[in-house]
């Protein structure tokens, strides 16, 4: 892939300027100065010197920002690296991802987190590690919540897992609530879910596969909601997959309860259904439920119960994923490159959802979860954090050509709309080679 | 042969009704005179057209002898030499010889002999039930073109062809009518 | 004459006139198997991989008979580990099996779709002989020419299969085809082996034995695994037993005539009691016997489309 180069004089000619914070749409052109959003308004090219992106019926947005990234790296850099998922990222409209902690050794001390920091350091995609809640993630004990958010953590999560012992939960809430850090969980009774490949259903009946029941996340998302109203704090609830966990999170919210929430695009797309080809690439953790909970999942984002949109993109090697048999393949499936396509497609074109209100998901709403927000801005004299992508334009997901090494994906072969025509941020800028 | 060969164009009708039971009188009277009796006789037909003609000349038999010899019924598909070269597997029929034929005589009766290939994989199917004493081959129609070093014991009728041509027998168990005809071959040859 | 799939991978969806065809060519095999020499040349020069990566005596068995009864060159590989603990995957078996020029696979594996992976992957037809708690289609044929020889057909026939549904292979294949002939079928056992939302089958389901015996015209008993009242799925085998063990003194009460079949291998004494499986009630023999010649039908019928790329 071609390399992201310094943004020392670029013009983006033409495109819609979509902020979803002003929720204003206008046509205008934008000249980034060294990194630097220099001016906003109308110029023309020819009295231009520098590269030129013609950008006229693209949209022009705050870059992205993907609160749920497992970048592998370090201890699985045969899955993806903080190199290659930036990449990705990159490719995919995102200038920011947040990285999970449960790598080998698990993001749980200041070294680890230093590392991931150093290894991101000079990228365009800005790097946010999310630190482990617990010690080796084991549930136990609370790991160094001052430390780990002093060397730059952005939240606590034991991802993969849930805090199985409820009073560490409680500890964990109550401790980062000093930091005003979100604790992030993976809602999962661990008992319930044993064995499980797939949702609990009539689909998993018909074929014989072991179940994952849905009261298996609601009753997780139900106690971390009480222990949230008990001792306060700021609780995230990761990738919400069912009907009874949008009700759960929709009357918390009511109650005023610091609860925020994030769906992934698989679990708008696609149904249980899937596993009746018994294709690895459709095993995820939660799996993907019936058509009634999609349906919940998309209420639950257009009356803001859900909050954000993040991808949980989660890499496998092909030998463990793709070529083995569905109950013996890992969780998880990769979604960075294909997040942008998706919404576009289910949101957007399907349920007329606004498109400034799906960009919002994806940029500020994830922002402002982790404090983040002020890195968005659009106006003059700020640092250019910017996607610039064609709505209109179609084109084939071909996992081949994925920048991840992940080619675990759910939507091979989809026809997507919105294709990533630049992105940057950090004072580089990438563009995608035609 | 079946269905899609019926439409095939006549060229000549080379036995009638009243002449297919002349001939099948005379097959039943060679029989009986080569082997002198019904004494270890059997008959077994070779599905389709072989069964209900091996019936008739054991009926005809009857009339003459007034014993009724052991008739039994071979399908050969299990057993034929274009297996590998066939895309869709003919529907097995059943196999049914309800007596021993160890140290018997058995006639194994066919409506048309050609290459010989459908005589051979009979000859297969029937040592897989015994040790006959002798086997001898009886058909209502010889049509030349042997691909294979076999002869038939007693024929109906020699009826030279040529391989663009086809005999089709017709009974009236299975087809409704009793004749043999000459037909020009469909174009995708047997 | 031919089926309308290359694979035999489950009951699920195979039209009737496929399962008809299937059993009345095993009708005719089953003739074949009764002649002073019971084999025939069919599928000489035919290569058959039995992959049996789970352990398994019968159907193993069976299916070996079957392609030595119909002259087929077989290899056996049996491994009771997974793949995925050999440290070679599914695919590569699949790329070794292609190199191998194989023309028929008969596959046996603990984990679900592990047969339909395979078929997405070499040439060869490949013949599900069990996968994980998915379908054993075989297995459900059998049962199902087993009951037409004793009834005539299977319209209209009331078949209750009792025991672990949850987990068997055998009580999902059977569901399937059952139905596509036209029969009836009620699934009993404890509420904790009756999947989720099971009631969308739409059959009786019955916590009662008593009551699914007094339904059925024919008990499918499943094989009982220990491992589940390991796992807590009911609190003992002698509970078991008592609530839905088949015995005599229970077929006896329901008064009218009754036709008990199991999978076998038999836990005597727990699903069904020693004496029965053995009584004038049992067809379970008949099925062993049946077994051979539907898995000949099947290698017979997929055969013929081999050369089809």
């Amino acid at each position: 892939m071609n390399e992201p180069q310094q943004a020392k004089r670029v013009l983006i000619k033409g495109g819609t300027l979509l902020d979803p914070k002003r929720r204003s749409a206008e046509q205008v052109d934008i000249v980034i100065e060294n990194g630097r959003i220099a001016t906003i308004g109308r110029i023309e090219e020819a009295s231009f010197s520098g590269d030129v992106v013609d950008a006229r019926g693209h949209v022009v947005c705050p870059g992205l920002l993907d609160l749920h990234v497992h970048l592998r790296e370090p201890g699985q850099e045969d899955k993806e690296t903080i190199a290659t998922g930036c990449q990705a990222a990159m490719a995919g409209g995102f200038t920011a991802v947040c990285s999970m902690p449960n790598t080998d050794p698990p993001a749980d001390n200041r070294s680890v987190i230093e590392f991931i920091r150093e290894r991101a350091a000079g990228r365009l995609v800005t790097v946010y590690p999310i630190a482990a809640i617990t010690k080796g993630r084991q549930g136990e004990e609370i790991s160094e919540m001052a430390d780990l958010v002093e060397a730059g953590a952005v939240a606590f999560s034991d991802d993969g897992s849930s805090v199985k012992n409820t009073a560490v939960l409680r500890r964990a809430l109550e401790y980062s609530s000093m930091f005003d850090v979100p604790v992030i969980e993976h809602c999962e009774d661990p008992y319930l879910d044993e064995g499980g490949v797939m949702n609990e259903g009539f689909v998993a009946t018909e074929l014989g596969l072991p179940g994952m029941p849905r009261i298996a996340e609601e009753i997780i998302v139900q106690r971390d909601l009480s222990v949230l109203g008990y001792v306060g704090g700021r609780l995230h609830i990761a990738h919400v997959s069912t009907r009874g966990s949008v009700e759960l999170i929709r009357r918390a919210k009511e109650k005023g309860l610091a609860v925020t929430a994030e769906v992934t695009p698989h679990h708008l797309a696609l149904t249980d259904e899937e596993m009746r080809r018994f294709d690895s690439n459709f095993k995820m953790n939660p799996p993907l439920r019936t058509a009634e909970d999609v349906q919940a999942l998309i209420e639950g984002l257009r009356d803001g119960t859900i909050d954000a949109i993040a991808s949980d993109h989660a890499p496998h090697c092909v030998h463990e994923k793709d070529e083995l048999e569905l109950e013996y393949a890992p969780f998880g499936v990769i979604g960075l490159e294909t997040t942008l396509g998706v919404v576009l497609r289910v949101l957007v074109q399907e349920h007329s959802f606004p498109l400034a209100e799906v960009l919002d998901k994806l940029s500020y709403q994830p922002a402002r979860i982790i404090r983040k927000e002020e890195t968005l801005t659009i106006r003059e004299g700020a640092q250019a954090n910017l996607t610039v992508f064609a709505p209109e334009e179609r084109w084939r997901v071909d996992a081949n050509r994925f920048f991840s090494k992940g080619r675990n994906t759910p939507f091979r072969d989809w026809e997507l709309p919105g294709r990533v025509r630049a992105v940057f941020n950090n004072g580089l800028w990438w563009r995608r080679e035609a | 042969m079946g269905t899609e060969t019926m439409r095939a164009k006549v060229k000549a009708l080379l036995i009638d009704e009243k002449g297919l039971d002349r001939t099948i009188t005379r097959l039943a009277h060679e029989i009986l005179e080569r082997n002198k009796g019904t004494q270890d006789l059997v008959f077994v037909g070779i599905r389709t057209r072989g069964a209900p003609l091996a019936q008739r000349i054991v009926d005809k038999i009857r009339e003459i002898e007034g014993v009724a010899v052991p008739l039994g019924t071979l399908d050969i598909t299990l057993y034929r030499d274009d297996f590998r070269r066939r895309l869709k597997q003919p529907k097995v029929q059943r196999t049914d010889i309800p007596f021993s034929i160890d140290d018997k005589n058995v006639i194994l009766v066919d409506d048309v002999l050609y290459t010989g290939r459908t005589t051979r994989a009979a000859l297969d199917a029937l040592m897989d039930f015994g040790r006959p004493a002798r086997i001898q081959l009886a058909v209502l129609v010889d049509r030349g073109h042997r691909e294979l070093p076999i002869r038939a014991d007693f024929v109906g009728k020699n009826i030279p062809t040529s391989i663009g041509e086809e005999v089709q027998v017709h009974l009236k168990e299975v087809d409704g009518e009793d004749c043999v005809l000459l037909v020009e071959a469909p174009e995708e040859g047997r | 004459m031919s089926l309308s799939s290359r694979h035999l991978l489950g009951l699920q969806g195979v039209p009737r006139e496929d399962i008809q065809l299937i059993l009345d060519t095993a009708q005719t095999f089953k003739e074949v198997l009764q002649r002073p020499i019971p084999k025939v040349p069919t599928l000489r020069g035919k290569t058959v991989v039995n992959l049996f990566f789970e352990p398994s005596t019968r159907t193993r068995i069976s299916f070996e008979l079957a392609e030595k009864r119909l002259s087929a060159d077989t290899v056996n590989f049996t491994a009771s580990s997974s793949s995925v603990l050999k440290g070679e995957t599914l695919r590569d078996t699949a790329r070794n099996i292609e190199a191998m020029k194989v023309d028929i696979v008969v596959i046996r594996h603990s984990a679900a779709g592990a047969p339909h992976f395979l078929s997405r992957h070499v040439r060869a037809n490949v013949i599900n002989a069990g996968d994980g708690r998915h379908e054993h289609p075989t297995q459900a044929l059998l049962d199902m020419m087993t009951l037409r020889e004793k009834f005539g057909t299977l319209e209209g026939l009331r078949v209750a299969i009792v025991g672990d549904i949850a987990n068997s292979r055998v009580a999902r294949s059977n569901l399937y085809g059952l139905r596509t002939m036209g029969a009836e079928v009620a699934l009993c056992g404890p509420r904790t082996l009756i999947p989720a939302e099971a009631e969308l089958w739409g059959v009786p389901i019955f916590y009662d034995v008593d009551q699914a015996i007094a339904w059925a015209d024919v008990l499918n008993v499943l094989r009982i695994q220990r491992e589940r009242q390991a796992r807590g799925y009911f609190p003992s085998l002698r509970e078991y037993h008592m609530r839905w063990g088949i015995t005599r003194k229970r077929l006896e009460k329901a008064g009218k005539p009754i036709v008990i079949m199991h999978p076998g291998p038999i836990n005597r004494g727990i699903e069904l009691d020693s004496d029965l499986a053995d009584s004038e009630f049992s067809v379970i023999l008949d099925q062993v016997t049946n077994g051979v010649a539907v898995r000949m039908a099947v290698l017979y019928l997929l055969s013929g489309e081999t050369s089809v790329d």
